[in-house]
């Protein structure tokens, strides 16, 4: 951190005189490439309402934690987001009921049992704010390393499977046909969705995690050619709504996760008029 | 559930033997009692209604089902390995708004480095080589999503003849593509099949090419009904029963 701390110091902004916004703007910097890139797949597979179910079961997994009076709840909530996303992926593949329906089945639930949980016996549902909103200007140095380790995971796991993932969610039955276990695939990279989704929730908050997790990917769409293209302007694109969303809540006193969301919505619309010009 | 290589049985020329093959989907019999053989380099046409199982056939043989009986493939000089399957699904279909190149679909079936980081300069290269196979270089830089039904079976058959299959399966490579379309694909699947001596296997409801291209036409109806020279079987009794016609080709 210090060596981030003292590249700071070269940087002429008013804004990066305080730690919290040297802390927030790291954040971003790890928090973008690794929406932008996960973003690609889940527009592509048709997951964005799922990746927000997994938000939903990550807050249930918190409510437990806290009930169970353990230190770090969080680490809970990863083990019941990866429990949930197994669960569904289970009985997707043995069901015949879509899978937006089912996605609206485990969602619901998740969110009834994490609000019963959070409110037994008459508690407060006040603490769980922090899980709902998010703060990324109260990121702490510990999370910002936790998020770093992640962006480095999913890199690795990106270098490995991402041409296997792709051709599972664009064609599942010609992956099928060149030996690729597609059923595999999905449910590791659903897995993967559930550990970045829940480590991330505190960060970003609840409400907000999903538009991050949909925008670049959707905004990059509408303007790219190829896969290369796809990648690069999702990542992009969230790094420009990272960085202008946190300048933005600085000097507005906005929720700064939210500020994040909008410029990726304008930066959505600017594509969307821009699609035409995609041969 | 058996899926080996046999030695002979019909002269070493039988590059796939199917024998007492049943496939049962939930209480459902979808094939039963099947029996069919594919010679080395010949074009078989598999014929039938709709629901009469030729793609579960298909499937099958690609060991996407569980089926009981026996399936067996003949391949001089890798009798250790699993047969390489060229495989063209049935209809494929693409989002339009998908942004994958027909250079990344290539790159996603047959190369290790991710597709996103861009195609290395061998690998266009080997690329636009199997592409020149269905004389469709022209639609490597195209999205997959915007291509028509006549180019996207060009380009899967080229992605099916690399590596180059033992067997190449083709389900219902016709369907959504025009009448000019077919004789150019037809054209083509002839020509590949002389040029690499390949073994070719397509269900089809198109029966007006089956004389000029096929060597054996196997009508089913979840069994085999017929099987032989296209003019005897789209005269048989079988046939005219089943599309109630007068045996027209």
């Amino acid at each position: 951190m210090s060596i981030w701390y003292w590249f700071c110091d070269f940087i002429p902004l008013e804004l990066l005189r305080w730690e919290f916004m040297r802390n927030a703007l790291l954040a971003i910097l790890l928090m973008a490439p690794l929406f932008g890139i996960l973003s690609t797949m889940i527009v592509t597979g048709r997951m964005s309402f799922f990746s927000d179910a997994l938000g939903h079961s990550a807050f249930t997994g918190i409510a437990i934690g806290c009930i169970c009076g353990i230190a770090a709840p969080l680490w809970v909530a990863v083990i019941f987001s990866v429990v949930f996303a197994l669960l569904f992926s289970f009985v997707r593949s043995r069901s015949n009921q879509a899978a937006d329906t089912l996605i609206g089945v485990f969602s619901s639930t998740a969110v009834a049992l994490g609000i019963f949980i959070a409110t037994l016996g008459g508690g407060s549902f006040t603490k769980y704010n922090k899980y709902l909103i998010g703060d990324v200007l109260s990121v702490t140095p510990g999370e910002i390393g936790t998020l770093a380790l992640v962006l480095v995971g999913v890199l690795v796991f990106w270098c490995l499977y991402a041409n296997r993932l792709t051709l599972s969610s664009i064609h599942p039955q010609l992956a099928s046909s060149r030996g690729i276990p597609v059923g595999i695939s999905q449910t590791i990279f659903t897995t993967a969705i559930a550990v970045v989704v829940t480590l991330a929730i505190s960060s970003v908050g609840l409400l907000i995690l999903n538009s991050l997790l949909v925008l670049p990917g959707a905004s990059s769409r509408n303007v790219s050619r190829n896969l290369k293209q796809y990648h690069l302007f999702s990542v992009v694109f969230a790094l420009i709504a990272g960085i202008a969303g946190l300048v933005i809540s600085y000097y507005w006193g906005a929720s700064s996760g939210a500020a994040i969301s909008l410029v990726l919505a304008l930066i959505f619309a600017v594509t969307f008029c821009l699609r035409k010009a995609r041969a | 559930m058996k899926l080996f290589f046999h030695g002979g049985g019909c002269g070493d020329v039988c590059c796939l033997r199917v024998q007492n093959l049943s496939v049962k989907i939930g209480s459902e019999t979808i094939l039963h009692d099947f029996n069919m053989h594919v010679h080395c380099g010949e074009l078989v046409a598999l014929i039938g209604p709709n629901g009469a199982g030729k793609s579960t056939f298909l499937k099958a043989v690609l060991g996407q089902v569980d089926y009981d009986g026996v399936i067996a493939f003949s391949s001089p000089g890798q009798r250790d390995r699993r047969p390489r399957i060229g495989y063209v699904p049935q209809s494929p279909t693409f989002d339009p708004g998908d942004p994958v190149s027909v250079a990344d679909l290539f790159a996603c079936c047959m190369s290790k480095r991710p597709a996103f980081l861009g195609l290395s300069k061998t690998m266009r290269k080997t690329v636009l080589e199997c592409l020149s196979r269905v004389h469709g270089e022209d639609l490597i830089d195209k999205r997959v999503g915007t291509l028509s039904g006549g180019e996207l079976q060009r380009v899967l058959l080229a992605l099916a003849l690399e590596p180059l299959p033992n067997i190449l399966i083709l389900d219902e490579p016709l369907s959504g593509v025009d009448v000019e379309g077919m004789g150019v694909l037809m054209d083509m699947l002839d020509e590949i099949r002389k040029t690499y001596d390949l073994s070719i296997l397509m269900t089809t409801h198109d029966f007006s090419n089956l004389g000029r291209y096929a060597d054996q036409v196997v009508l089913i109806d979840r069994t085999v009904l017929a099987q032989g020279k296209p003019d005897d079987v789209l005269s048989s009794e079988a046939f005219q029963k089943i599309f109630h016609r007068g045996g027209g080709k």
